[in-house]
């Protein structure tokens, strides 16, 4: 039986498809079965990113509304066969998902896999509400920066009392995962801290991820960097945070600076 | 300035952190009513307009949210009877 995920963060342009992707990735190349979802109608981007885009024949729209089945809709990852991908739907609002076509969709996944990871669009709005609402857990991705923080603050207090986890009474579980970190920056007092960022939210910290050129590179490449590149420092962050989601004990290691100017000493990129 | 700037930078993390912890604080208890500043904005005009005659364009309430406290600042601007006054003598000798 799956496990929920809801990849979320109010903000946009923090890191949630990247992080969906990534995770989702990590996760089946550890033999787990996967399938993340597009909750993105209408701006659509999980499967660029998993480099899925020419593959797309029937979306998440088309299955809420009984026009195509779960299997056919499903896109199996061709390096990863444990890894499927539900796209959104790129032409149609977001009015066309129904409540109950959503929790359909999600009840008939759920014997399927081990995980359903719901990549969630930015903001507030249907969307977002819809792909949080089933979530067992939350992975709440947030950049060290104060208007990401102020939105994730936002997005925990929805997480607290519209999914129906919180309905029921049941505490949701959330987890920070922090993006797009510099601890060269966060070491001159330039950029919020880790620890900064955690005591003004008061989440778990599922994990950091640096501030990577790897990242950029991978969704070039249509590849998660978890595939693309997974010997990098942020692909080894997100393989930790995936592990830690699987409830193993991975200690978090905090980007250094020190490592950062080894890296540079050597030649290397950083991070 | 070269040290000031460094010095300046090196505190933007704590003005952040600082200025995040006074706005969460307030959001999370659900904020400030948004209608609050208008309703108190149209019982404030009321009351004044009893004894003075208040042109509605120009009372101005400002709030600024702080850590211990908030301050409400009320703006109004009334007419100088004096001013007043001398227009009427103006408008009448237009008259005339």
């Amino acid at each position: 039986m799956a496990q929920v995920v809801v990849v979320t963060s109010g903000k946009g342009g923090v890191g949630k498809t990247t992080s969906t992707a990534a995770l989702g990735a990590a996760l089946a190349r550890e033999g787990e079965r996967v399938a993340v979802i597009d909750f993105d109608v209408g701006l659509r981007n999980l499967d660029l990113v998993m480099g899925a885009e020419r593959r797309v024949v029937f979306d998440l729209i088309h299955v809420v509304q009984g026009s195509a089945r779960l299997s056919q809709a499903l896109i199996r990852d061709k390096r990863i066969d444990t890894l499927f991908l539900l796209a959104a739907s790129q032409t149609r609002d977001k009015e066309s998902l129904s409540d109950d076509g959503v929790e359909r969709v999600i009840r008939d996944l759920r014997p399927s896999f081990d995980w359903i990871i719901c990549d969630s669009p930015a903001g507030i709005e249907r969307g977002a509400a819809l792909a949080m609402r089933h979530a067992d857990l939350a992975v709440v991705v947030a950049n060290p920066e104060v208007s990401s923080v102020r939105d994730s603050d936002r997005i925990i207090g929805l997480l607290d009392s519209t999914t129906d986890k919180a309905k029921r009474g049941e505490a949701i579980e959330k987890h920070l995962l922090l993006t797009r970190y510099d601890p060269a920056r966060a070491g001159r007092g330039e950029m919020l801290g880790v620890d900064d960022v955690l005591e003004i939210l008061c989440i778990p910290l599922l994990g950091i991820i640096p501030e990577s050129k790897d990242v950029l590179h991978a969704s070039n490449m249509g590849s998660p960097v978890t595939l693309n590149n997974p010997g990098s420092g942020a692909a080894r962050a997100y393989e930790d945070a995936a592990r830690r989601l699987r409830g193993q004990q991975v200690p978090v290691v905090v980007p250094s600076e020190k490592s950062t100017l080894f890296g540079k000493l050597l030649g290397r990129r950083a991070a | 300035m070269k040290f000031a700037d460094l010095f300046g930078r090196q505190r933007s993390a704590s003005t952040a952190h600082h200025r995040l912890q006074v706005l969460l604080m307030h959001e999370r208890c659900g904020g400030t009513n948004p209608d609050l500043i208008p309703m108190m904005r149209e019982d404030i005009l009321a009351a004044i307009g009893k004894h003075i005659s208040v042109d509605p364009e120009k009372v101005r309430l400002k709030i600024d949210r702080g850590e211990t406290v908030s301050r409400l600042e009320i703006d109004i601007e009334i007419p100088t009877p004096m001013r007043q006054s001398l227009d009427r003598r103006a408008s009448a000798a237009y008259l005339r």
